[in-house]
């Protein structure tokens, strides 16, 4: 199981300001190990960020995003208390969601 | 995506036994693969990609803000931020110029999101990176060059 994201959402007079921070290796494909054979390619590749079970932003990424992904964007229409989900999903199938509380 | 049947049969048959055995759900495997645009994070050149995004040509646009180091120390982890003012934003893609694969990510904002992402993305070398915004099924391009002291694609 993939370890927990960090998500912090918090009210702003301008729209909700959300900040993800995910854990997950996300290897280019570029890179060789000590053996020198090429280590395959795992990222997240599907992003989706739920308000009240709406989606306010879908992702797409290649491997070229970094280790540890970080997300920042606002949405206007949530308001504190409301609950934010994210979900990912990487190309080897694993997937993980994460829920969070509009602060 | 899919080309031809084998190569979908193949495909099915992995996804299918991924869920089989538990590790997915059938569900999810197939939004997963709906959902990623293999061809656009296949493609070599800003053409390409908008090409595989279902565009045809880019305008300069001074609406696109890029918001990202002069000078990246570590091509790892390379902050980005963009911003688009143009109206009716419906997405927001990053894409690299020198990186194996030119798309690093894409965004799709549905309205009531701000047309403002950021992120954090891997370099291999100093490049010009773009943004590219999709308004009203139209593509405008705004570009910045940052400078990699250490590339972070491989080694």
């Amino acid at each position: 199981m993939p370890d927990p994201m960090r998500i912090r959402a918090t009210e702003q007079p301008d729209g909700v300001d959300v900040r993800v921070l995910m854990s997950h290796e996300m290897e280019g494909g570029q890179r060789r190990d000590s053996a020198g054979n090429l280590v395959p390619a795992h990222f997240i590749s599907n992003v989706t960020v739920n308000h009240n079970g709406k989606p306010v932003l879908t992702a797409e990424w290649g491997p070229a995003v970094s280790k540890n992904p970080y997300l920042q964007f606002k949405f206007k229409g949530g308001k504190k208390g409301d609950k934010l989900s994210v979900t990912w999903v990487d190309n080897k199938g694993e997937t993980r969601t994460d829920e969070a509380t509009i602060g | 995506m899919i080309r031809n049947r084998r190569e979908f049969v193949k495909v099915s048959g992995v996804l299918g036994l991924m869920a089989a055995a538990g590790l997915i759900t059938m569900k999810e495997a197939q939004a997963q693969q709906q959902a990623w645009n293999k061809a656009a994070f296949d493609t070599k050149s800003l053409e390409d990609t908008i090409k595989a995004l279902g565009g045809s040509a880019t305008a300069p646009s001074g609406d696109i803000s890029i918001t990202a180091p002069d000078i990246a120390e570590n091509g790892a982890v390379v902050p980005v931020a963009v911003s688009s003012k143009i109206p009716n934003t419906q997405g927001i893609y990053v894409l690299v110029e020198k990186n194996p694969n030119t798309l690093a990510a894409g965004f799709t904002i549905p309205a009531g999101t701000e047309p403002s992402v950021s992120t954090r993305i891997k370099m291999g070398q100093t490049s010009n990176v773009h943004a590219v915004v999709k308004a009203d099924n139209k593509f405008y391009v705004a570009t910045k060059e940052i400078k990699v002291t250490l590339g972070g694609c491989g080694g």
